[in-house]
């Protein structure tokens, strides 16, 4: 007789997804899915818009992370119309994309994953796990630093975007609008604010992580939370990670290089696999081919995001993010890095480079120009653009086709957390089979399972200042006739 | 002291932006805090389902529902928050008129369906596998998927709501409003607007744009311009300019923060409570100033028509966020003769 | 609008200086014209709102005319000048919606035009009765909203 368990939905992660974990007669994980409930459509409903207008549309397929899709659309855009911008539109479409990173992976890392669940406790009260908790252990002026540093991501955002949820800033050939002088300071500024307190949560993650000897553990054990899979980044011509542009750069688990490709080339090489119960399809390595939710140098299964690029990459090129990256590579004993908890760390090291790149560019003589744009022509236009870019939770592609009317006649979007999900699938299966013996389920354990997907911070997770929350879930564990057994809540 | 209210965050066929819009509230966030326990929120706790299902019903004073309603559970969960709360907020343009989501209804399940599951460029799927209500895998396990709907609905076409939040999303200056709003209630000082009412002015958006060129000027379009072929003043009205923007069919009380970024607006805060169709009133006043000449009885009827053919995509620009909320509502097929 | 088996429901507007008149002079003059549509006046073509149209068809129309005076002519100026305008661009916009363009059809008759009237207003009940019922009348909003009302004016 077995029993399944379900988490429905996932929280603190978006209520979109729910996990089904089927015990067998020993009360043993038998196996576990990890469904995505929701669909939309905007690769049929999307037919027929005009090309210009996708900037502004596909930014509602993530509040969360709308400048990713804003300015992988902007680039599949120029491409259709054949234009590229001008060199301070494009350095100004970077400042607005990296100030979204920062404000994206702050909030993960403060109130979503693992300040709380590292720095309060995976197993600790639940109703302390969260902001509040963290700002217990750590002090009121961390909390106020945080939601002041996040303030300054989206001052950058609303600057430039007009509206940091959904912005309005890339357009075919450039940007919406330049920034004069007195901008520019201001975003210097906040920048280099930003990069004091990136170096201040590195900190944060060595000393209540990294030195505590039970978390470096669980890090560190290739039972739970460990895949060995590849890992692809976009990369620049030496191999140093860029968010913007650049090729597709594929490491097999043992860190070689397997394949470099420009975005344009993706569809030889990447392709997607639909399973009947969920909604969310898998991105594989066609090169491999799909051989199932597994391991190893035969498996199409990639991991992408934060970890994903520190692998599938040379390094930074901003100083102090390459110098914390050496560090990494150093404390784990090498590459490629197949621990999926320091997906956490490796996401601090991306807000450095962030911190650090917007500073940069902010010092570039050309940042305040007046030419952000360069307009298309009907000479110009060439019908097709492919987009690829890395967003906050992984690699994204956008693909446009249009008539001759410049409206949309087909495209194609594979969505950054869509390239973690069969990694994700394998991580719970992985800690809740390593986790879940004899039947015996409790909140540590479940919020344990829990876990191995926030690394990944799914592209459906929502940040949380405050709200003293309890942490509680509640496991119904049915018998095979539907009948309740046992009811196990916490918090 | 007024007593703490409750207050339960749902989300429907959202892309969560609306939740963000609530934590962008940022230091107001505590002043929230203070009047109001949020009790339910996917999004932002960890309560679960059968947590909200348990609560008595009308036990939490006030709920928003963020999102269209796109498949089953979000409709299940309409109901039930609309059980559970005494006050239903239609939060954000997805559920107060289908928003971006809503653009689905140009199409319907079964080609949906084929074009994500089949068709994409990437996808490969030779075995013609698409995602199942119910599934059962080849060891027994049972697994299930909330029902793909037919069409988009809005949250009052499947629940009874009391009042409504446009914009995608609500902007921080509108959170403001409505959280003193809801600060006065509990406080006693200001009682609730009258069932049924949009948060939001009456006036549109050109009454706050800050490119109105003022009364008295009369502004016809000699030739639409998209953006993809010129470079927009940033000084100048955009209709103006000849390029597309729905400011005189669309509600103000956003800021106009499209505008400020030299963009146009797209219409997201719907259109005032003194039009039955967005899109209607748009294009009759779109229409209305497109290339009026001198030599009007000249024009043949081709003339116009080519005239008004300058727009390109005239459904997905002036229903951009409200098509499940429009007049006709969703696409259709017709006999060609 | 009524949903009775086989019967088309057809709307023809028709403004007040010209068209009705032309409308009235039919009728006046005995013309054999079908009977099978209803007549709404406005006191120019301009005044037909394209939200009554788009209200017409959600509600069962098989087919709208709208029949105003002929450019140059109107009592108004320019009013049929708007009038055309947004009579193209709906039809552009019906057929996005997947209607048949030719369920929505203008007309300029003169007042003077009796005979204009009778012809068109039969050619197109008869065009409409080819294509045969809206596609539009069977949907109704989820939950039992099968009409919708215009909103109250809110204060």
């Amino acid at each position: 007789m077995g029993r399944e368990i379900k988490i429905d939905p996932v929280t603190r992660l978006e209520g979109h997804a729910k996990i089904a974990i089927f015990l067998d007669d020993k009360g043993n994980v038998e196996d576990s899915y990890f469904q995505i409930v929701e669909l939309r459509g905007f690769e049929e409903f999307c037919k027929g818009r005009p090309v210009e207008e996708m900037p502004r549309l596909v930014t509602r397929l993530c509040g969360v992370c709308p400048w990713a899709h804003h300015i992988a659309s902007a680039k599949a855009a120029d491409g259709v119309f054949g234009v590229e911008p001008p060199p301070t539109g494009k350095k100004l479409r970077e400042i607005g994309y990296l100030a979204h990173f920062l404000e994206s992976h702050l909030e993960h890392i403060y109130a979503l994953g693992p300040a709380p669940d590292f720095i309060v406790g995976p197993d600790a009260d639940p109703a302390k796990r969260n902001l509040f908790g963290v700002i217990e252990k750590v002090g009121l002026e961390v909390g106020k630093k945080v939601i002041e540093h996040r303030a300054y991501a989206v001052r950058i955002e609303d600057m430039l975007g007009g509206k940091s949820t959904h912005p309005v800033y890339a357009i075919p050939g450039g940007v919406s609008h330049p920034i004069t002088e007195e901008e520019r300071d201001e975003i210097r500024k906040m920048g280099q604010s930003l990069v004091d307190f990136c170096l201040f949560t590195l900190d944060v993650v060595d000393k209540y992580i990294l030195k505590n000897d039970r978390f470096l553990e669980l890090i560190m054990s290739p039972d739970v939370y460990y895949h060995e899979t590849h890992y692809i980044s976009l990369v620049d011509d030496k191999n140093k990670v860029n968010f913007y542009e650049g090729d597709f750069r594929v490491v097999d688990p043992k860190g070689r290089e397997i394949l470099k490709f420009a975005p344009e080339e993706y569809l030889d090489h990447i392709a997607e696999h639909v399973e009947p119960w969920t909604y969310l399809k898998f991105p594989y390595l066609k090169d491999k081919g799909w051989h199932g939710f597994v391991d190893g140098p035969e498996s199409g299964v990639m991991r992408s995001a934060p970890l994903g690029r520190l692998n599938a990459s040379e390094g930074f090129t901003t100083p102090k993010a390459q110098a914390e990256y050496e560090k990494f590579f150093e404390f784990m004993g090498g590459k490629p890095v197949h621990n999926t908890l320091t997906y956490h760390w490796a996401r601090a090291i991306e807000c450095l480079y962030s911190a650090e790149r917007i500073v940069e560019l902010c010092d570039e003589p050309d940042i305040t120009d007046r030419h952000v744009r360069n307009v298309p022509t009907p000479e110009t236009y060439k019908g097709e653009g492919i987009a690829g870019i890395e967003a906050p939770r992984g690699s994204l592609i956008h693909h446009y086709r249009g008539d001759e009317n410049g409206l949309i006649t087909e495209l194609n979007l594979i969505v950054a957390t869509a390239f973690n999900y069969a990694g994700m699938n394998m991580s719970i299966k992985k800690a809740a089979k390593a986790l879940i013996k004899n039947g015996k389920v409790d909140q540590g354990i479940l919020n344990m399972v829990e876990m191995a997907f926030r690394c990944y911070d799914p592209c459906f997770s929502c940040a949380t200042h405050s709200l003293p929350g309890t942490m509680p879930i509640k496991i119904d564990i049915f018998d095979k006739d539907g009948n309740l057994v046992d009811t196990i809540q916490r918090g | 002291m007024a007593r703490k209210i409750s207050l339960a965050l749902k989300r429907g066929a959202s892309c969560v932006g609306c939740d963000i819009a609530v934590v962008n509230l940022s230091q107001k966030l505590f002043d929230l805090l203070e009047i109001a326990d949020i009790v339910f929120s996917p999004t932002l706790l960890d309560v679960k389902y059968d947590d909200l299902r348990k609560m008595p019903d009308k036990s939490i004073t006030i709920g928003l529902y963020h999102g269209a309603v796109r498949n089953s559970d979000n409709e299940e969960f309409a109901k039930i928050m609309r059980d559970k709360c005494q006050v239903l907020i239609a939060y954000g343009a997805c559920a107060h008129m289908g928003g971006i989501p809503g653009l689905a209804n140009v199409s319907n399940r079964e080609k949906i369906f084929q074009t994500v599951y089949k068709e994409t460029f990437s996808t490969d799927n030779p075995k013609c596998v698409f995602p199942q209500t119910e599934w059962v895998d080849d060891r027994g396990h049972k697994l299930t998927l909330p029902e793909f709907y037919d069409e988009v609905y809005t949250l009052d076409d499947v629940v009874d709501v009391d009042y409504y939040v446009p914009a995608c999303p609500p902007t921080h200056e509108m959170n403001m409003e409505i959280l003193n709003l809801i600060k006065d209630w509990v406080e006693g000082k200001r009682d609730l607007p009258p069932k049924g009412t949009v948060i939001a002015r009456e006036k549109t958006l050109c009454d706050e744009c800050p490119r109105n060129p003022g009364k008295g000027k009369k502004i016809t379009v000699e030739k639409l311009k998209y953006i993809s072929e010129v470079e927009p003043d940033p000084e100048k009205c955009f209709l103006e300019q000849g390029i597309l923007c729905l400011g005189p069919a669309t509600r103000a009380g956003c800021g106009a923060p499209c505008i400020e970024a030299n963009m146009p607006c797209r219409g997201c805060m719907g259109p005032t409570s003194f039009v039955m169709d967005q899109g209607g009133s748009m294009l009759s006043a779109i229409a209305s100033i497109l290339g009026i000449s001198e030599d009007e009885i000249e024009l043949s009827e081709e003339d116009i028509e080519k005239l008004v053919s300058q727009l390109k995509d005239p459904l997905g620009c002036f229903y951009r966020f409200s098509l499940p909320k429009s007049l006709l509502r969703k696409v259709v097929q017709d006999r060609e003769v | 609008m009524s949903e009775e088996n086989g019967k088309l429901n057809i709307l023809v507007f028709t403004c007040n200086w010209c068209a009705y008149a032309g409308a009235d002079l039919a009728g006046v003059s005995r013309l054999q014209m079908p009977t099978e549509f209803r007549q709404i006046r406005t006191m120019c073509s301009a005044r037909v709102d394209p939200e009554f149209i788009l209200y017409a068809f959600r509600n069962g129309a098989d087919g709208v005319m709208v029949a105003g005076c002929h450019p140059g002519d109107c009592h108004y100026i320019g009013g049929n000048y708007r009038t055309r305008r947004r009579m193209a661009l709906l039809k552009m916009l019906l057929q996005q919606f997947g209607l048949n363009p030719r369920r929505l059809r203008l007309e300029w008759v003169s007042a003077g035009e009796g005979q204009k009237f009778a012809r068109v207003v039969s050619e197109f009940i008869e065009e409409i009765r080819k294509l045969g019922p809206s596609p539009y009348r069977k949907q109704g909003a989820k939950h039992g909203q099968e009409n919708i009302t215009c909103p109250e004016k809110r204060g």
